[in-house]
């Protein structure tokens, strides 16, 4: 496998997606994403807060967070890698996904609030179709 | 293969085209990977608005409360977090050339990764003998298809993992198999952020409900 060492040469001279990754970089994010795993479900097992909504809220912060430590310790993600491409594509793709989420709820809760009419002897009419299995 | 890494010794008569291409072979294809993985984003997006607007929808059936066990998730997710260090780990012995290291490495994230596999079937099997079923109703719908596509993103994803072994093993650690490492590399991580998503609104804020 000589041919293949001098390829390595080449491959390792290129400079690529995974070249500044560390040792150092993976420990801080596993580190880093153990915390805020453990934390999440920590605050929700031992119903720390005492208030649902709240911890709702926190948890999905700490979400965010840790989706954010894999982008960067994990997936090396910045906004100069592939001049920038990747970072843009990233935005684009954060973009249609919230609108996805967002208006997929919206449109869905108000579809929901504007069917109220039904009267409480209606509902009970046309609900069986699931209970009876 | 062979013969393409053999004229790389007489890189200098070869066309400049063919130069170029070996000295960026990664970077089109990390680019065209990386939104490949933010398509597929899309998809659990769409998902994940799905299991949002269904999620609550019970049909007088069990609720998120009912059913999930947040330690057997909590488990779950520390298979999916141990593999993704040790897949890093993996990547940092191929930037060493260490092939034995990498090889290791990715036997064990091949080993986390099947363990994810297996306590999510487990999990799913008793769902599904507690009459949980995906045709229950519109909240278990929504909870299998979101839950099950990323299960078999993994399932693909191990599957992947083992064939680039016998890869590695044949042909070592040249500049293709760098490439495809690198690829399953922003491949696995990239479920790992997709299941941070699914054991946070999915697990824990369908508990809290």
């Amino acid at each position: 496998m000589s041919a293949g060492a001098d390829t390595h040469h080449h491959g390792h001279g290129a400079g690529s997606v995974g070249s500044h990754a560390t040792f150092r970089g993976y420990m801080t994010g596993f580190v880093l994403s153990v915390l805020l795993t453990a934390i999440p479900f920590w605050l929700v097992m031992a119903d720390v807060l005492g208030d649902n909504r709240l911890t709702s809220l926190v948890i999905m912060g700490f979400a965010v967070v840790q989706i954010v430590v894999h982008m960067i310790y994990f997936l090396h993600m910045d906004t100069k890698s592939e001049g920038g491409w990747t970072f843009l594509a990233l935005i684009f793709t954060l973009t249609l996904v919230v609108i996805t989420l967002i208006g997929s709820l919206w449109v869905m809760y108000h579809l929901n609030a504007n069917m109220m009419p039904m009267s409480g002897h209606d509902m009970q009419q046309h609900v069986p179709a699931a209970p009876s299995r | 293969m062979a013969t393409h890494a053999a004229t790389t010794h007489d890189v200098a008569e070869a066309p400049a085209f063919h130069l170029e291409e070996d000295h960026h072979p990664e970077g089109s294809t990390m680019l065209g990977f990386w939104i490949y993985l933010m398509s597929d984003c899309l998809i659990f997006a769409v998902l994940f608005a799905t299991y949002a607007v269904l999620g609550r929808n019970y049909a007088a059936g069990p609720s998120p409360k009912d059913l999930f066990e947040l330690p057997l998730v909590a488990l779950n997710t520390s298979m999916l977090l141990f593999s993704s260090i040790t897949y890093g780990f993996a990547m940092l012995e191929m930037q060493r050339e260490r092939q034995g290291g990498t090889l290791g490495w990715l036997a064990v994230t091949g080993l986390f990764g099947l363990a994810f596999v297996g306590i999510e079937l487990y999990e799913f099997a008793h769902l599904i003998h507690e009459g949980a079923t995906p045709q229950r109703s519109g909240f278990l719908s929504a909870f299998f298809a979101l839950v099950g596509t990323h299960g078999l993103h993994v399932t693909f994803g191990t599957i992947w993992l083992v064939v680039l072994m016998v890869q590695v093993r044949q042909r070592g650690l040249v500049i293709e198999n760098q490439r495809r490492l690198m690829c399953l590399s922003m491949f696995w991580h990239f479920l790992d952020v997709v299941w941070i998503g699914v054991f946070t609104f999915v697990y824990l804020m369908g508990v809290l409900q």
